[in-house]
């Protein structure tokens, strides 16, 4: 039993720890602001949300005690970590930055110029 | 729906009462048979019995989080494939979905799906703009989010 919860244990936290360093490779590798913020916001949420669930299995499966706290914690990036992404996102764009070089639509800017036409 | 929960309570302490017992197992029992009176009665309330509504949520719930392992894995296989050959862009969804609580899960579970990011809600709450890592399969992730998000959070609303 203690190692079968230790397995899972490990399993969440080398998960997390993976996610954690695909998200920091991602953020140097990828070429403008708004894909490398799909890589943050996403694979890093998910890192630190199976890192917190190791946690939390840790202390319940071999310490006995469950930590509402850490379930606490699990929720708020849950919930925060999207609404940070789109507006990092929302305010890069509104400074002006500009899309790399490659991508090939933008219906944004035609809604805006149409917007301003009239 | 607000309304039939507070009475499903008002239900178990009334429970509790008749019984002159105040433990929780009291209260879950009273809880359990308010809810059969409630689902008894449930023509005469302006909405649907309200455990349809919790199993939408719950249902919302685990989309939530599938989604988001499926969108990492999506981005894991971008970061690390040899060559970039994604094709970023913007594209226009327009959106039923009318409150503004909606509007905000919509976009945060777009947020959590593979390749797809917010940058914008217009004015009229109409359209949203999104950020696509791949264009080429825009018109799939229009019909996912089409199909699965919205028909989950109206069955949440109804």
């Amino acid at each position: 039993m203690i190692e079968i919860s230790k397995f899972i244990v490990g399993f969440l936290i080398l998960l997390g720890a993976l996610f954690s360093l695909v998200a920091a490779i991602g953020v140097v590798r990828l070429p403008d602001t708004y894909t490398r913020n799909h890589a943050a916001s996403k694979s890093s949420t998910l890192g630190v949300l199976s890192i917190l669930l190791g946690l939390f299995m840790y202390y319940l499966l071999i310490d006995h005690h469950a930590n509402a706290r850490v379930l606490l914690g699990i929720v708020f990036v849950f919930i925060t970590s999207p609404v940070a992404g789109h507006l990092i996102m929302r305010a890069a764009y509104n400074m002006g930055v500009p899309l790399w070089h490659k991508s090939v639509r933008d219906d944004l800017k035609t809604a805006r110029k149409a917007k301003k036409r009239r | 729906m607000a309304f039939q929960i507070l009475l499903n309570f008002f239900l178990a302490f009334i429970w509790m009462f008749l019984s002159n017992d105040y433990s929780t197992l009291a209260f879950f029992k009273g809880y359990f048979f308010g809810g059969l009176i409630i689902f008894a009665l449930r023509r005469f309330f302006a909405h649907r019995f309200y455990l349809l509504n919790v199993i939408a949520v719950i249902k919302l719930f685990f989309i939530f989080c599938s989604e988001l392992v499926k969108a990492n894995i999506a981005v894991l296989k971008v970061i690390l494939s040899p060559k970039l050959t994604m094709r970023p862009g913007i594209f226009a969804l327009e959106t039923e979905l009318e409150k503004d609580w909606e509007i905000t899960i919509l976009a945060n579970l777009i947020t959590l799906t593979p390749g797809t990011l917010v940058l914008e809600v217009s004015e009229d709450n109409k359209i949203l703009y999104i950020h696509a890592m791949d264009i080429d399969d825009v018109e799939q992730a229009r019909l996912d989010i089409k199909n699965s998000f919205e028909k989950a959070i109206k069955e949440v609303s109804r």
